[in-house]
């Protein structure tokens, strides 16, 4: 860090970083080169930014807080799932940059994908259903695994690297790492009376297919543990609701009750 | 003439933050037809970046709490220019609004008793904030939007609209256009719910995303509204200071309400000379004049900020309880917040001012159109207390949903709009493409308004420094229609970008010329040439709309006298 003072005015330095960003659309594209002058602390999004305002002001790039708070900013930089905003310049130092959009979605324009998929996802899922009228009494102890699945920011990162949507395209069929935290979040709250294990079995959840690879716990900007904490514990819960006979019986006659 | 598709709802929601969002929710679960249309994806609205907590005066933590008290804390923080039936009606409704997002598995820190945990914030005299951990605004747009989703509402995503439309002097919808390919949409609605936030993007030092460009007060203020409070404008005492890319970014006041202490470069902790009483959390006008006026002494950070400490509350609470500030400054800054302070300064954050509303159904002063949240004006006066936008979200998007859905049920008016309005309004839409070469950048018109109300509009005002503010706006009012865009119109920022700038150019004219006029000492509005408040002003607000001759005209009006079962509430202190 420097020592003098500095207000307002930006302390560049006369370096220049190198970024090869991905410039297309659904009909092909390629990286393009730009030098982008060289700020202290900067992310990747900063660069991208000051390409859009002073070269190529079309350069199509999602983002909103620039706090790695409402995961906006996701895309790929050399290949691996990052938030644009949270990922420094200055770790890439005397490697190539290269930004690219996420590869589990379709390309709309430059860094931008179509992931409206998951709000279709997201609606697709059964919702809390609360036992009671709030308030609600629920102890600390209660709750305290809730926390960690609801810090999610829906970057929609762990759906992009998930090989079941990134190599398999399993999209009609598989909810994905970051619906199965959500699951998760709805399952293990004490007021929920919603059911869940049939989506994730028999409905467009899909969770058998995951095997497990925690890829996607690897690339989480919040540092959810998916796998571990989310994925694994539902697939108890599946196993739990479809192989103990007295459970498998109790689902029979929900289910008819409920209509379905 | 250029094509358009067309849509049509009962109601028409523009904007997805908490207030669209509840507003969308209320009028969907009345059977009414919803259309909601946002600039980004649903769920990255600006009211994630509500980091400490919902005020709601249910008294989990202080027996002693009570919508009384809150709504004096909210008066006298508002410094008593605010809508006091809007203070009211708050102060009452806000608790049932927290135990709605519960209801719908919203979820907040417990206390030990297993109710929801409250921490204490600037100015208010109890611990009054329902949150959980510093992520609270994160936690109420995923609840709101889960419940959305689950309604009947349409979501129009990346969706810009760039004029309301009217037939008569009603509105009936608006036209917009879809982001990705450029194309205009007719939503054609009998009520329209604007709930498009603020606009600190016209500061070149914010805390607010890029969407914050005031499209929705100009969008009411094109269609006839009347605006008010428009001088008043929050810098919260507290953003990131370094590294220059993060500058301006939210550090929570959940910092200071979980005891974190300010200090300049002498290691004093100066907020004993400001507000002995209160000291770290004092209201955020007072916190940020103090840390404004500390470096501007020379007794700044070394990157021209002043230290906010919170290693005292050890790592493990830090990581419990600000979970957020401690990713935000080690991933950033570099900095562990559990082993050194802060730097932090003043960053524009909340406009109090906007749309003039009806404080029980959101109306504005043209049929047709209701607002809600951050771009409506009247709750919060010359000041906003942390925590209580939040609730203002849900207690008067919840109403404005009400106020719309009767408005609908109990009209049917055409929907039809002279295509004159549409036709002129695609070309201004399109004018970007059309404009010789050589034309400006809409980024370097952009950068260049923001330096302006930087420097003219900041915390500190003098009648000098607006009137040049004022000139330099409207020279760069002149040059804005003759910006040049190259590419297409699929998913142009620039183009967009080109579209923003005249709703930010607007807001700030009329931001300076309202400011020109509070001539006084109070809350946000800080004349250096005018000493202390003025007790005449105390009783007026400054009213903006579009004069017949198509400028901004600047009007008083008159605070009605509270009635006396408000103003009993103020002789007992």
């Amino acid at each position: 860090m420097e020592s003098s003072q500095h207000r307002g005015a930006s302390p560049e330095t006369q370096k220049t970083v190198r970024i090869n960003i991905y410039r297309g659309d659904a009909e092909g594209g390629e990286f393009v080169e730009y030098d982008v002058p060289l700020v202290e602390g900067m992310v990747v999004l900063d660069a991208v930014l000051y390409v859009q305002a002073h070269i190529s002001p079309d350069l199509a790039v999602r983002w909103n807080c620039k706090a790695a708070h409402c995961g906006s900013c996701g895309g790929e930089v050399n290949g691996r799932p990052k938030l644009l905003c949270k990922t420094r310049v200055d770790d890439y130092e005397g490697e190539e940059i290269r930004v690219s959009p996420m590869r589990a979605f379709p390309l709309i324009k430059d860094l931008v994908t179509d992931v409206s998929w998951n709000y279709e996802v997201a609606r697709s899922i059964p919702e809390f259903k609360p036992a009671e009228k709030a308030p609600f009494t629920m102890y600390e102890e209660d709750v305290e695994r809730l926390y960690e699945p609801k810090r999610c920011i829906e970057c929609f990162l762990c759906q992009d690297v998930c090989h079941v949507l990134r190599s398999h395209h399993k999209h009609p069929a598989f909810a994905g790492p970051r619906f199965f935290a959500k699951i998760q979040s709805l399952e293990m709250h004490p007021m929920d009376t919603g059911h869940r294990t049939e989506y994730l079995k028999e409905g467009r959840g899909g969770i058998g297919f995951c095997n497990i690879t925690k890829c996607c716990t690897e690339v989480c900007p919040e540092h959810i543990n998916i796998t571990d904490n989310s994925i694994i514990p539902l697939k108890e819960r599946v196993v739990g609701d479809y192989y103990d006979p007295a459970k498998w019986l109790m689902r029979k006659i929900r289910g008819r009750r409920n209509g379905e | 003439m250029e094509r358009h598709d067309t849509v049509e709802h009962d109601i028409l929601v523009i904007g997805a933050g908490g207030a669209g969002l509840r507003a969308a929710i209320e009028a969907a679960e009345r059977g009414l037809s919803v259309g909601i249309v946002c600039k980004s994806l649903l769920g990255k609205a600006h009211t994630i970046m509500a980091e400490g907590g919902i005020a709601a005066a249910m008294g989990n933590v202080d027996p002693d709490d009570s919508w009384e008290t809150h709504f004096k804390d909210t008066m006298k923080s508002g410094k008593f220019i605010n809508n006091w039936r809007m203070a009211e009606i708050f102060a009452k409704e806000a608790p049932d609004r927290v135990y709605e997002l519960e209801e719908w598995g919203g979820l907040f820190d417990r206390t030990p008793d297993g109710r929801i945990m409250q921490r204490p914030f600037g100015a208010h005299t109890y611990r009054r904030l329902c949150h959980v951990g510093d992520r609270t605004g994160l936690e109420l747009i995923r609840t709101l939007q889960d419940k959305v989703l689950h309604t009947g509402a349409e979501v129009y995503m990346e969706t810009t609209i760039t004029r309301l439309l009217k037939d008569g002097e009603r509105v009936v919808g608006a036209l917009g256009y879809v982001r990705e390919t450029g194309r205009f949409v007719h939503f054609k609605a009998p009520a329209v719910i604007m709930a498009t936030g603020g606009w600190g993007r016209i500061y070149k030092v914010t805390s607010n995303s890029w969407e914050g460009t005031g499209d929705g007060v100009i969008l009411a203020y094109e269609a006839g509204a009347e605006l008010v409070d428009m001088e008043m404008v929050q810098f919260h005492p507290t953003g990131m200071v370094w590294p220059p890319g993060v500058r301006g970014i939210l550090v929570t006041e959940g910092v200071r309400g979980e005891g974190g202490i300010l200090k300049n470069s002498r290691g004093e902790r100066y907020m004993e000379r400001y507000d002995p009483e209160k000291m770290e959390l004092s209201s955020r006008d007072v916190v940020a004049r103090a840390n404004y006026t500390e470096v501007e002494q020379g007794r700044g950070s070394e990157h021209g900020g002043v230290y906010l400490d919170i290693t005292h509350l050890g790592p493990e609470k830090i990581k419990k309880k600000l979970p957020t500030m401690y990713e935000q400054f080690l991933k950033l800054a570099d900095v562990d917040i559990t082993r050194e302070p802060m730097e932090v300064y003043p960053t524009i954050h909340y406009t109090m001012g906007g749309v003039r509303v009806e404080a029980e159904t959101g109306a504005t002063t043209v049929p047709g159109l209701f607002a809600a949240g951050e771009v409506a004006g009247g709750l919060h006066g010359a000041n906003r207390l942390g925590g209580n936008s939040l609730s203002d979200l849900l207690v008067f998007g919840r109403r404005a949903g009400i106020g719309a859905s009767e408005y609908v049920k109990a009209n049917g008016y055409s929907l039809e709009v002279d295509e004159d309005q549409i036709r002129q309004e695609k070309e201004r839409v399109l004018r970007p493409f059309e404009n010789p070469e050589g034309g400006e950048s809409p980024y370097a018109i952009q950068s260049e308004l923001q330096e302006i109300m930087q420097e003219h509009a900041s915390i500190m005002r003098t009648e000098e420094s607006l009137r040049e503010g004022l000139e330099k706006v409207r020279a760069l009012k002149e040059r804005a229609p003759g910006v040049r865009i190259e590419g297409s119109r699929m998913y142009n920022p620039g183009w967009h970008t080109a579209l923003d700038i005249h709703f930010m150019l607007q807001v700030s004219e009329i931001i300076l010329m309202s400011a020109l006029e509070r001539r006084e000492q109070r809350g946000a509005q800080w004349r250096l040439d005018h000493e202390g408040l003025d007790e005449e002003l105390g009783k007026v607000n400054f009213v903006a709309r579009k004069g017949s001759d198509g400028e901004v005209e600047i009007t008083t009006r008159e605070i009605e006298p509270m009635p006396e079962h408000l103003s009993r509430l103020f002789e007992e202190d």
